[in-house]
């Protein structure tokens, strides 16, 4: 349904987006994870013929973004992280104005109305302008207009940011339902680390380029091993007999004995059974997408935020210090 | 909140290839939206209403005790109504025009550019959607015409209608090529002030063209509102029962040198301008990513 060969994009000197290459098959939910400032929305916005790529190539839905710009349009749903509706008019008048830019017959309007704006829970509020709905509401509104003209594909830009979490499961439900009611694919960004878990095969990106693409679970388990984090009366004791008994490297962190083995709930029982040093506590943790981002990135998705949006701010203070010269 | 729609129900529809039936269609949406968010705004009405009328009655009563020797008897009134029907739908055309800066900040623009039909389709849309705000604007002011000493007749108000649609297609076409340009209401409302207002001013939307100060009569000629205003002001003297001392003094009619220049031709060039002003838009329009 999607296919991306070598896409890259420049905006003057900075390359957003270094060459990226995948295919995304129909009916799935794919996934890009990465911090913000990884290229994720750039690569949406040229899937979208927002942006012009500065080279390579990619179809959508069998149409080339570039040479059949309105054919993937047609075939597209689109939901951006920044709001695009109108709130002096009503919801159903929102909807109305997209089914008309998109031609979609006016005798199937008004159903299709009615079953998108049912799904996200907004047909009572139909006649309501858009100004008076909450943060949570509006993007609902905006996933049902998105979906107005049945879009072979529906890319949805950071969907859930910024919302509460009831608001956010719901999304999550309505992405379900339509897996089972529409023949879709959905293309999303998040960098929600427990979100990506929903998506049938993830991308993860960091500075324009994807380090790693697989379904999660798969991701995971390339990270390896669980974490088992024991408390004991005796550390040195207890690292000393898991490396003569069990033959695991283990240190301590933030008080307590930290090793990772694989399959670490079949290996706790045998860890009480012999291990002559009293424990008195014991957690064993799966590996998370967290872990899978730190392994492809060397860096947990927070921190790479956080030096993307100094260098950001380096190129603004450069750019702030040029003008004024 | 899911359905219990079986997939079978849920209904599909088909976005169909581009076609002219499309883009007409594109047009009338984005027509009748500036129409929908136009009417409900009642404010909006009212204060466009606000500055002709102060030209019109603050302006024109106040002045006239200085000026009825030189009006020949004609109410200053009367004789400002033109002007002021041309400068009612020019405030409220550039408003609507703004629009379109509006949709860029609060992000609905976005929505327009990423549908499957041309940009100038969009662009049209628009334009004739500030035409025809402004014009039913227009149709408020010529409600005052008996305050003022203008006869209703049909002939005339169809006239006045007209060019006001006309001038109302060329203002919005004008202040959607500076609006594509320009990212921020703040600038856009500067930009759009120190352009209109001197044009306004030099148009003779408030003075008779003959006798002026050769640098003023220069200015007036190239000001594209004075190829409105002119025709206008004819249009409703020769409805008007007066002197022809008073007709040679208020109404001279415009000349390039000592040639004047005919009303339709006038028109024909606001004509022109507004849409070689919206082919500029358009173009613009169709060239940002």
């Amino acid at each position: 349904m999607i296919e991306v060969d070598h896409l890259r994009k420049n905006f003057n000197d900075v390359e957003a987006v270094r060459g990226v290459s995948f295919e995304v098959a129909p009916g799935e939910v794919f996934g890009f994870l990465g911090p913000n400032g990884a290229g994720k929305t750039t690569t949406i916005n040229m899937l979208c013929t927002l942006a012009k790529p500065t080279s390579g190539r990619a179809l959508v839905a069998g149409h080339d973004v570039v040479k059949e710009r309105d054919a993937v349009r047609r075939n597209i749903g689109l939901v951006f992280q920044d709001p695009t509706l109108d709130g002096y008019l009503t919801a159903e008048q929102n909807l109305r104005l997209h089914a008309e830019l998109y031609g979609v017959a006016a005798a199937l309007v008004p159903g299709r109305m009615r079953q998108m704006l049912e799904m996200v829970g907004l047909w009572e509020r139909r006649d309501s302008a858009v100004m008076t709905f909450s943060g949570g509401m509006r993007r609902r509104l905006e996933i049902a207009r998105g979906l107005m003209h049945s879009p072979r594909v529906l890319f949805l830009d950071e969907p859930t940011i910024g919302l509460d979490p009831q608001t956010r499961s719901s999304i999550w439900s309505y992405i379900r339902t339509l897996r089972e009611t529409e023949e879709i694919t959905i293309f999303m960004t998040t960098h929600y680390m427990d979100e990506a878990e929903y998506c049938d095969r993830i991308a993860i990106m960091d500075q324009g380029e994807i380090v790693a693409l697989d379904s999660p679970q798969t991701l995971k388990a390339s990270v390896g091993a669980d974490r088992v984090r024991i408390e004991t009366d005796d550390n040195e004791a207890a690292i000393q007999a898991l490396r003569e008994h069990f033959g695991v490297e283990a240190r301590v962190a933030e008080g307590a004995v930290m090793f990772a083995v694989p399959g670490g709930e079949e290996f706790v029982p045998r860890l009480f059974a012999d291990l002559d040093v009293p424990i008195r506590a014991v957690s064993v943790a799966r590996p998370s997408l967290d872990d899978v981002f730190m392994k492809y990135t060397g860096t947990t998705i927070r921190d790479a935020e956080q030096s993307s949006a100094q260098a950001r701010n380096r190129v603004a203070m450069q750019m702030f210090a040029g003008g004024r010269r | 909140m899911t359905t219990t729609t079986a997939s079978a129900d849920v209904i599909r529809v088909s976005v169909p290839p581009r076609s002219f039936r499309s883009e007409l269609r594109a047009m009338k949406i984005v027509w009748r939206r500036e129409m929908i968010r136009f009417f409900n705004d009642r404010m909006r009405i009212a204060t466009a209403l606000v500055q002709p009328l102060l030209f019109l009655f603050v302006l024109g009563s106040g002045l006239q005790r200085l000026s009825s020797a030189g009006t020949h008897g004609v109410d200053l009134k009367t004789f400002i109504y033109p002007g002021v029907l041309c400068i009612s739908v020019m405030f409220t055309a550039m408003f609507s025009a703004a629009s379109i800066v509006w949709d860029r900040e609060f992000g609905f623009l976005r929505e327009m550019m990423v549908a499957p039909v041309r940009r100038s389709s969009i662009v049209i849309g628009k334009a004739l959607g500030g035409a025809t705000v402004a014009s039913f604007q227009g149709v408020i002011m010529i409600c005052l015409a008996g305050t003022v000493h203008v006869p209703y007749d049909p002939v005339l108000i169809i006239g006045i209608l007209a060019i006001q649609a006309l001038l109302a297609f060329s203002i919005t076409s004008f202040g959607l090529m500076v609006a594509v340009r320009i990212k921020q209401m703040q600038s856009f409302m500067g930009v759009m002030q120190m352009i209109v207002m001197p044009m306004f001013f030099i148009s003779g939307a408030l003075f008779p063209l003959a006798g002026l100060p050769a640098w003023l009569a220069v200015l007036n000629r190239v000001d594209p509102l004075t190829y409105a205003v002119d025709p206008m002001r004819r249009l409703v003297f020769s409805h008007l029962d007066i002197s022809p001392a008073a007709r040679h003094a208020l109404d001279p009619g415009l000349t390039w040198g000592s040639w004047h220049v005919p009303a339709l031709l006038e028109v024909a060039m606001v004509a022109l301008l507004g849409l070689a002003l919206l082919s500029i838009a358009i173009w613009e329009f169709s060239t940002t990513e």
